[in-house]
């Protein structure tokens, strides 16, 4: 059980891939302009993960090195189609604003680097809990960032949960009508990031109580 | 490296394909009707408020017309049209054009014409245009859109459709000229091609909706 808090605390903040790993970032970047749709690349990535870290683990004893690589390719590729056509199909909203990012999950070294890492090396059901902690860790800051920026930059949140949800289209809560514009923009995204690894290693700093710079120390100090 | 056949590494590569394969076209069995039905009733729902406050009693989607270029609308690609009809009475006409000089690319936007040569209803449905400044021509953000509604080409006269800081009767949006210009220039082509061809369009032969 400890084991599993431990995995959860590593997903999600240790080794957090997009604060830590910095893995995923080009999606992270892009579409985080609202909190939902932080949420539904989120969700969709976190799918794809789990998914692909149980197939790349079930499969692990038939697949020899040499061709592991392509192999996570074909997996990885055939599970970002369905989950397109599922967007397609459930969310067609959604996937209109996502558009592109959907299908360049792909792309999304996160996931090839979990097949690597871990999947390949461990049994099925370790490695679906890799990947819904680290698919979790990427969707909370996709949902964070999207949820920082959409204040600042809209001066709203949860505008347009009806993408997700269903229903009339839905303006969320606004706190003021115009936001900082430069929030919504790409120079946002990057701002926004940087204050979150900041903060991250502000927070890991203050709990270690170490002045090196690098979350990794505070991590061998923890063990 | 292992000493394996390399034939076998491609048999295991060929199998897994062919599984992951299968597992895409079972999704797309799954998801194909649903696609097809959401396509379908996008298409009829972001066409509906273009022609607010008409009656007709068709789908909009029924009896469609595409105007290859040249043709004088906005755009240089073919112009999709719909027909739109109360019983066999014509009443009104929704263009679906591309402004080609909008600010970030080019804008897409629906102009329904009544009968009388009046916009019924403007909506920008596809467009890149600057979150906060431009995006503001989107239903979503703002209502500037509505503003055309009602007007025709001599409500306010051709020489007026312009934004007011170039001289005509429409507003224009804080920190963003070149957007309004487009739309706004769009919508009045539409309008000089509306009233030029108003009996051809009805008269041409409809084609198959879908």
């Amino acid at each position: 059980m400890s084991d599993l808090a431990e995995r959860f605390k590593n997903g999600l903040w240790r080794d957090n891939p997009g604060l830590v790993q910095l893995l995923g970032l080009c999606p992270l970047l892009a579409v985080t302009a609202s909190f939902v749709n932080g949420l539904g690349l989120g969700l969709a990535t976190l799918g794809v993960l789990v998914a692909s870290n149980a197939l790349v683990s079930a499969t692990r004893r038939w697949i020899q090195t040499e061709i592991r690589v392509p192999i996570y390719v074909v997996i990885i590729a055939s599970l970002v189609t369905c989950t397109e056509l599922v967007f397609k199909a459930w969310f067609p909203e959604l996937d209109r604003t996502l558009g592109i990012f959907i299908p360049l999950i792909v792309t999304n070294c996160a996931i090839v680097a979990r097949a690597e890492v871990f999947a390949s090396r461990n049994p099925v059901g370790a490695s679906i809990i890799d990947g819904l902690t680290m698919g979790l860790g990427f969707a909370l800051l996709l949902m964070a960032i999207g949820a920082f920026r959409e204040i600042i930059g809209q001066g709203s949140l949860f505008s347009r949960m009806d993408m997700l949800l269903g229903g009339e289209p839905v303006r969320g809560i606004v706190f003021v009508d115009q936001g900082w514009l430069l929030m919504l923009l790409p120079p946002g995204a990057f701002f926004c990031l940087a204050l979150a690894i900041a903060a991250k290693n502000a927070i890991d700093r203050r709990r270690y109580n170490v002045n090196a710079p690098t979350s990794r120390l505070a991590r061998r100090l923890d063990r | 490296m292992s000493d394996r056949p390399i034939w076998k590494s491609g048999v295991t590569l060929g199998s897994i394909a062919a599984v992951c394969t299968a597992l895409v076209a079972l999704t797309w069995q799954l998801t194909a009707e649903r696609i097809e039905l959401n396509k379908k009733l996008w298409l009829e729902r972001s066409l509906q408020p273009a022609l607010a406050g008409l009656f007709f009693d068709s789908p909009v989607t029924e009896s469609v017309l595409t105007i290859p270029p040249p043709h004088g609308l906005p755009g240089t690609d073919a112009v999709v049209v719909y027909r739109v009809y109360a019983g066999d009475m014509p009443v009104a006409a929704l263009f679906d054009i591309t402004a080609r000089d909008g600010y970030a690319g080019p804008i897409r936007m629906l102009v329904g014409i009544a009968m009388d040569g009046k916009v019924s209803g403007v909506r920008v449905i596809e467009h890149r245009e600057t979150p906060g400044l431009g995006d503001r021509i989107d239903i979503l953000k703002s209502d500037w859109v509505l503003q055309f509604d009602g007007h025709s080409l001599s409500d306010p006269d051709v020489a007026q459709w312009a934004i007011k800081r170039d001289g005509g009767d429409f507003d224009q949006l804080t920190g963003a000229s070149v957007t309004p210009r487009a739309v706004i220039k769009a919508i009045k082509e539409t309008l000089i091609y509306f009233s030029a061809n108003r009996d051809a369009i009805f008269a041409a032969a409809s084609e198959d909706a879908s």
